[in-house]
């Protein structure tokens, strides 16, 4: 089936099958291999991505069913700039370690701070909880969130 | 791992749907948000020849106030509910519920009808339908049917929902003014599936219920209105007819085993909610002697 969406701001047009997911078409017809494919059924969170800037599981959805719509991956977050800050309280923080979980966290993370400018510890961790990381645990995850917000809070007085 | 094979096709309106499911029947699913059927068919529980995506119609969006009845579309997502002010005023119980459903990547996508006709046991949104008295729509190309939630939940993902017919909203009485509610589950992490959970909506007249619907989730193959709750109805409760309705609880409970917990912790965990629901919804926090859980 063909396809025209927008992937980080780039009008796409493609050909696709129907069992496609977007994570997939994301990673092996786009080469974006930020996104990452964990479970394949929506439970670790390191696909996520936004679609018409809602945070999705790319897992979870067709790339049929993008078709219209305006995808942003984290390369497009990062090369934006929107999570420059936060990027550089997970490194210093040392919310990674193997970085595979990061890409979903970043994006999970920056919903929240664009919805609630500052979250409590509890928030942050209710709204990562679909984010699992096997390595480096939450804590220093939940620092850096915490960090940012904080950071930006005060940018903003 | 992937998906197997299918067929895809958009449908432009409900009509369009019915057409297509009553011409490929079981062999057709429906996707609506894909929350849950991009699961099972990723884990290749289910193959499907065609999926049917309903996503485009319009006409099964939306939250309407009619009277006293909340009519809530079956394409609205779990994001919509949380934020909408209507319900918030005339359903609570929902605004509180899909909070624990799932994650908000999840939320932003899973819908209403959704979840109702995927009818999973531990899942909130057909435990809250038993809870608010709530009259699923369902649509065929014979016409439009109206099933009480007591009668469409029928087992572990089984619905009276036919192949060749669609859920296109559900229906649901607005709160009275004296009406309260009541949720909690239990779940090893925030957005997990319960373990054990509870939807209760009551109204309460002074100090005694003269409503309470008490809807378990999570304790059997599908969600269950407990009859104990009558015990508790029209008089004022005591610590032992809270205990007699505990105990009456237990014996229409048909909990499963599994992974997350035994028969016997779900059976405890449901006595728990009830005395924590009867000690919240009454203010007597001298009644929630249910136990730790």
């Amino acid at each position: 089936m063909s396809i025209s969406l927008e992937v980080n701001g780039e009008r796409i047009e493609a050909q696709v099958l129907p069992r496609l997911n977007l994570a997939d078409f994301l990673r092996e017809h786009l080469k974006l291999t930020g996104t990452h494919v964990g479970c394949e059924h929506g439970v670790c969170g390191a696909c996520t991505v936004r679609v018409d800037g809602e945070i999705v599981r790319s897992c979870l959805m067709l790339a049929v069913q993008t078709h219209g719509a305006s995808v942003e991956t984290i390369e497009g977050l990062s090369d934006s700039g929107e999570v420059a800050d936060l990027q550089a309280a997970f490194r210093e923080r040392n919310a990674l370690q193997c970085g595979y979980c990061t890409p979903g966290m970043l994006i999970a993370a920056q919903d929240l701070l664009n919805q609630n400018a500052e979250p409590d510890r509890e928030l942050i961790r209710a709204h990562l909880s679909g984010n699992y990381c096997r390595c480096t645990g939450y804590q220093a995850i939940v620092d850096a969130v915490e960090d940012t917000a904080r950071a930006r809070a005060g940018r903003k007085s | 791992m992937k998906a197997s094979a299918f067929n895809y096709t958009r449908a432009a309106s409900v009509t369009n749907a019915l057409e297509l499911l009553a011409a490929h029947g079981d062999k057709a699913k429906v996707l609506s948000g894909g929350q849950s059927l991009m699961p099972a068919m990723n884990l290749r529980l289910i193959s499907p020849e065609l999926v049917v995506d309903i996503g485009g119609i319009g006409e099964l969006r939306g939250i309407a106030v009619a009277g006293d009845v909340l009519i809530v579309g079956a394409l609205t997502r779990h994001v919509d509910l949380a934020r909408s002010p209507e319900i918030a005023a005339h359903a609570p119980l929902l605004t509180e519920a899909v909070a624990h459903v799932a994650h908000p990547a999840i939320r932003n996508r899973g819908t209403i009808g959704g979840s109702l006709a995927h009818a999973d046991p531990a899942s909130e949104l057909p435990a809250c339908m038993l809870a608010l008295g709530a009259t699923i729509v369902v649509r065929g190309q014979a016409g439009e049917r109206r099933i009480a939630a007591g009668d469409f939940f029928t087992g572990i993902y089984q619905t009276a929902l036919s192949a060749q017919e669609l859920l296109v909203a559900v229906e649901l009485p607005v709160a009275q003014r004296n009406s309260v509610h009541f949720f909690h589950e239990f779940a090893r992490r925030h957005g997990d599936y319960a373990i054990t959970g509870l939807a209760a909506q009551a109204t309460v007249t002074g100090d005694v219920f003269t409503g309470l619907r008490m809807a378990y989730f999570a304790v059997g193959d599908r969600p269950l209105l407990a009859r104990a709750a009558g015990r508790l109805l029209n008089l004022p409760v005591t610590p032992a007819s809270l205990s007699e309705a505990s105990k009456a609880l237990v014996e229409e409970l048909d909990p499963q085993e599994d992974q997350q917990a035994s028969v016997s912790m779900r059976r405890h965990l449901a006595k728990v909610l009830m005395a924590r629901c009867v000690s919240a919804l009454l203010g007597r926090p001298d009644l929630n002697v249910g136990g730790a859980a």
